[in-house]
């Protein structure tokens, strides 16, 4: 009747398990409470939970991404403290088998729900608005990819407190992850969370280009679309090209351990290389699908707070361009060691090597942006300036491990750990949470705390030196990666330093939700409003309508005369915006639950086929079948906004307009 | 902003140039042979011709950030100036013929550093073969010239080449002596190749690089770089052990195990290797030297082959 599971599978004896179930139990119910006690589950579901809105889906993905910090985090420094911990003959606190699951969930965790839920939603909040379109191209498949990706995250997150996770780390390398090696559920539920969650991404790359290739303003050409909305256009071609490459992957895998079929076992003809030339196939892509909508931010904050244009737009389009190409041709240099001959290993390497060619002529476009320009030290450009220093750092090493004879004694080890959180953090991270600094006025209407977001940065940029650094040693030293425990006294000062640095970058999320706190309880002071929707002075259409836009975005969809389209229009003093006050109806889609509902019926068939509960997974499917169907046959799903409603938003804000102009 | 940026950027540069310097006792940058002197050489050669921009780009950073701060009201302004051929050139030249010297470093060295490529040593002194098997979570190291079989512990004379031969039991490892230079991986039913030498005597750590599970951490092994006398000596001391490895407990020394000793076996099968290899291959061994697939004769069949 329950397959696999048996109530040995619930880890009372694990004291941290328990902690940690108590702890999120107790906070769950409070927030459940809180919700009911205001009575808010009626403007949850009506506003939020069935929205089609982009604006709303971007901040729901936000908020997911920053629950997946937290989680990520806390398996990064139990991780940390681990190892400052189990040194000459202490075996720490984490045995092997708790331990191997956090590292797998770290990286999981960190990568498809963290980075990847944070990139969709930024690009959700901002696309459709900095391309003058009123919404993306299917907002019901958008809705869907946004429970995808968070039944996937709670599926995860059962996995704590119902059975295990994979321990086979975050890309889960066969054969370990194999039946005979791994015969629990821990890679059953990786692999369901990892292919429902990428159904998410994939539909979000085919929407999203799918908005950009047909739904921007008039007069936007190619050449004068904002660099934000390039990166996000690379990032859905990569998309569409790697997310399926995973799906095969994973698919492959889970047949040989759901059907006992021998692709990547070590018997019957089965290859473990194929695997890993599948997985990074996708892998090494989807860095780049996370780096280049960082590198689209710094662009938009930079030429925004040196009040001046992008230096070489063109440059930059065709370095972003160039960097999507290579990024599919590099995947090899994950593992040079596998004993690939000397040329196809000078070709990775090189290959990989002249990405950095595009890349560092990037970092030199945002140098002369600042050149001659009126620097404006605005909470958003400390994390500018703290990226162009650290990425530069965590660019130096990547070419280093991309020469295959370096790597042959660097692979593997701490300092490919160091590299990639030199360049995850350094440059998704802190361009995410530039990012959020920089549009939070576009999406709320009033602004971030300025003095808690420097505070952010500086513990977040000190204990990256601090958690990392000593792992680029520890690297030199020999130190492989996912160890458990060690017994080498060179070692165990380094990490005692890097422990030091996760205490820092757990204070600087402390600030960073102490700012949310601070900015939403003064979010209603003079100072902290935007009334005019252009807080900034910055120069790219979202910013020419209102904070928080209506949810049409645009009364009158703009007509673009020139790159940076606001920033032409307000000094040719074109203003777009009213038009003349005469407005159409607007044609908007309708609010679903199904996308929902699919999410739902994804979770039930997600958990049931990982713990072989066969009728469970019938009604999974069933029901993901039976909603599609239904909403596939439901035509009631758009509406038009009458001329009256799109008048009155519209005069409100430019009565706020004209209030803020006179308060200048 | 100044006050707090400066510094930043001194103890940065502190940072990498003991980064650089201070490492000499670093296991891959105290390399014990002629592969990972070269490798140090490499990492060393690389960084420098990098931080020829890296330098530049983090001076600059703050350099530029601080100068045209908005407050600096006399710094020149230029609202609408947003390209420059000139510039254009440099900042795409400049990184291009850095990367052009990286990849003919790179070209050369993939050659050169091929662990699959017998040593130039090997041209004088005829190398020393090893096969080694990763097994759940151990090390065998079999000697098939001498008959002999060791876990968890490796010896061969200084300054003679030594040339393994890897594979794994069980999942896929990565045979590495961070000291000595390059790493391989071991995986299942595949043999791949590395050639190393030790310049000097030692005790070095030998390790796995690549996550095995649960008794991963400590599936270390040492290295003894030895003397001509001691190592004579070593394999003697290995003939005399009362243990020997063949097919019927070898499925035994198989069995995973965590934080193995150091075992001897006086005689190993001298075809257990090509066996192990064999019995994912439909019972096929591919020679080394021909690359065509041979079949092992064996009593694999007596070896509980592990699904």
């Amino acid at each position: 009747m329950l397959g696999k599971l048996s109530w040995s599978d619930i880890p009372i004896d694990v004291p941290i398990l328990v902690g940690t179930f108590a702890g999120a139990a107790i906070a769950g119910l409070a927030v459940l409470g809180l919700i009911t006690y205001y009575g808010k589950w009626g403007y949850l579901w009506k506003e939020w939970f069935t929205s089609v809105d982009h604006k709303r889906l971007g901040v729901m993905y936000i908020v997911l991404a920053l629950v997946a910090l937290f989680r990520g985090f806390a398996d990064a420094i139990m991780m940390r403290s681990q190892l400052a911990l189990a040194y000459a003959g202490n075996p720490g606190y984490l045995p092997p088998h708790h331990y191997d699951q956090i590292f797998s969930a770290h990286g999981t965790i960190m990568i498809f729900f963290m980075a990847m839920a944070f990139m969709t939603g930024l690009m959700n909040v901002v696309v459709p608005l900095q391309i003058g379109a009123r919404d993306v191209a299917f907002p019901f498949l958008n809705s869907l990819s946004f429970w995808m990706t968070t039944i996937s995250f709670v599926l995860i997150n059962i996995s704590l407190f119902i059975g295990e996770f994979s321990q086979c780390g975050w890309l889960a390398y066969p054969p370990l992850s194999e039946q005979q090696f791994s015969p629990g559920v821990g890679v059953d539920y990786y692999i369901w969370a990892v292919q429902l969650s990428g159904v998410g991404t994939l539909l979000t790359g085919v929407n999203f280009f799918t908005t950009i290739v047909k739904m921007r303003a008039p007069g936007m050409t190619y050449m004068k679309m904002p660099v934000f909305t390039w990166t996000i256009f690379c990032t859905t071609v990569l998309i569409m090209v790697a997310f399926p490459i995973l799906t095969v992957a994973l698919a492959l895998l889970g047949l040989d351990r759901y059907l006992g079929m021998h692709f990547f076992t070590n018997d019957a003809g089965g290859n473990q290389m194929l695997y890993l030339n599948v997985i990074w196939a996708w892998g090494h892509p989807e860095v780049y699908i996370l780096v280049l909508p960082a590198f689209g931010a710094f662009s938009e904050i930079t030429q925004t707070f040196s009040r001046k244009p992008l230096f070489g737009y063109n440059t930059m389009v065709y370095a972003t361009c160039s960097i999507m190409v290579l990024s599919l041709v590099v995947w090899l240099h994950h593992f040079f060691t596998m004993g690939a001959g000397a040329n196809v290993n000078a070709f990775f390497g090189i290959m990989t090597m002249i990405i950095a060619i595009p890349t560092g002529v990037k970092i030199f476009n945002w140098l002369f942006t600042m050149y001659k320009g009126r620097v404006e030290f605005h909470a958003t450009m400390y994390w500018v300036i703290g990226f162009m220093i650290t990425f530069t750092i965590g660019g130096m090493t990547g070419v280093m491990l991309a020469i295959p004879a370096a790597d042959f004694v660097l692979h593997n080890s701490l300092f490919v750990i160091a590299h990639f959180h030199n360049v995850i953090i350094g440059g998704v991270y802190f361009g995410y949470v530039a990012a959020m600094n920089f549009w939070f006025p576009k999406a709320f209407g009033f602004k971030l705390n300025e003095a808690w977001g420097k505070r952010a940065f500086w513990f977040w940029f000190v204990g990256f030196y601090f958690a990392f650094m000593p792992l680029y040693v520890l690297g030199f030293e020999g130190m492989t990666r996912r160890m458990n425990h060690y017994d080498n006294p060179e070692w165990y000062p380094w990490l005692l330093v890097a422990e030091f640095g996760a205490v820092l970058i757990a204070l600087g999320i402390v600030c960073q939700l102490t700012q949310l706190y601070v900015s939403i309880r003064d979010r209603n002071l003079a100072e902290n409003r935007d009334l005019t929707g252009d807080p900034w002075n910055a120069r790219t259409l979202e910013w020419s309508t209102s904070s928080p836009p209506p949810f049409y975005n645009f009364a009158v969809v703009p007509t673009v005369h020139d790159l940076d389209a606001f920033a032409h229009d307000k000094e040719a003093g074109i203003d777009t915006r009213s038009a003349g006050g005469h407005y159409q109806p607007i044609h908007m889609p309708k609010n679903t639950s199904a996308g929902f509902f699919v999410g739902l019926f994804s979770l039930i068939l997600g958990f049931a086929a990982i713990w072989w509960i066969w009728w469970l997974a019938a009604i999974g499917l069933i029901g993901i079948i039976a909603t599609v169907i239904a909403r596939s046959s439901n035509n009631d799903i758009d509406y038009y906004v009458p001329v009256s409603e799109v008048a009155r938003i519209e005069n409100e804000h430019t009565r706020n307009l004209q209030a803020a102009q006179a308060a200048e | 902003m100044k006050k707090k940026i400066l510094p930043r950027l001194s103890s940065l540069m502190c940072l990498s140039s003991a980064f650089l310097l201070a490492g000499c006792d670093w296991a891959t940058l105290d390399p014990k042979g002629t592969i990972g002197i070269q490798e140090k050489s490499l990492i060393l050669t690389s960084t420098y011709a990098m931080l020829l921009v890296v330098v530049p780009v983090i001076v600059l950073t703050l350099l530029f950030a601080w100068q045209y701060r908005s407050s600096n009201t006399s710094a020149e302004y230029l609202p609408k100036w947003s390209h420059s051929n000139k510039i254009e050139v440099v900042i795409w030249v400049v990184p291009s013929l850095i990367i052009l010297f990286l990849a003919v470093l790179t070209y050369q060295t993939c050659h050169s550093l091929d662990p699959y490529r017998p040593l130039d040593e090997e041209a004088s002194a005829k190398p020393l073969h090893i096969d080694v098997v990763a097994l759940d979570w151990k090390w065998l190291f079999i000697y098939p010239d001498e008959g002999i079989a060791t876990v968890n512990q490796v010896a061969f004379p200084v300054n003679t080449p030594v040339e393994f031969h890897i594979t794994s039991d069980s999942v896929m490892n990565s045979f590495f002596i961070p000291q000595l230079g390059s790493q391989i991986y071991a995986m299942a039913g595949m043999q791949t190749q590395l050639h190393l030498v030790a310049g000097t005597a030692g005790n070095y750590l030998g390790e796995s690089a690549n996550f095995s599970g649960r008794g991963f951490s400590d599936m270390h092994f040492r290295a003894l770089a030895m003397s001509n006398d001691d190592y004579a000596a070593w394999i003697q001391k290995v003939k005399a052990a009362s243990e020997q490895l063949d097919n019927t407990n070898y499925p035994k020394l198989a069995a995973p195990s965590e934080a193995n000793p150091v075992e001897y076996f006086s005689h190993a099968e001298p075809a257990l290797f090509d066996q192990i290899v064999a019995k994912y291959n439909n019972g096929m061994v591919m020679d080394k030297s021909t690359g065509k697939m041979l079949h092992v004769q064996s009593a694999m069949s007596d070896m509980n082959m592990k699904e």
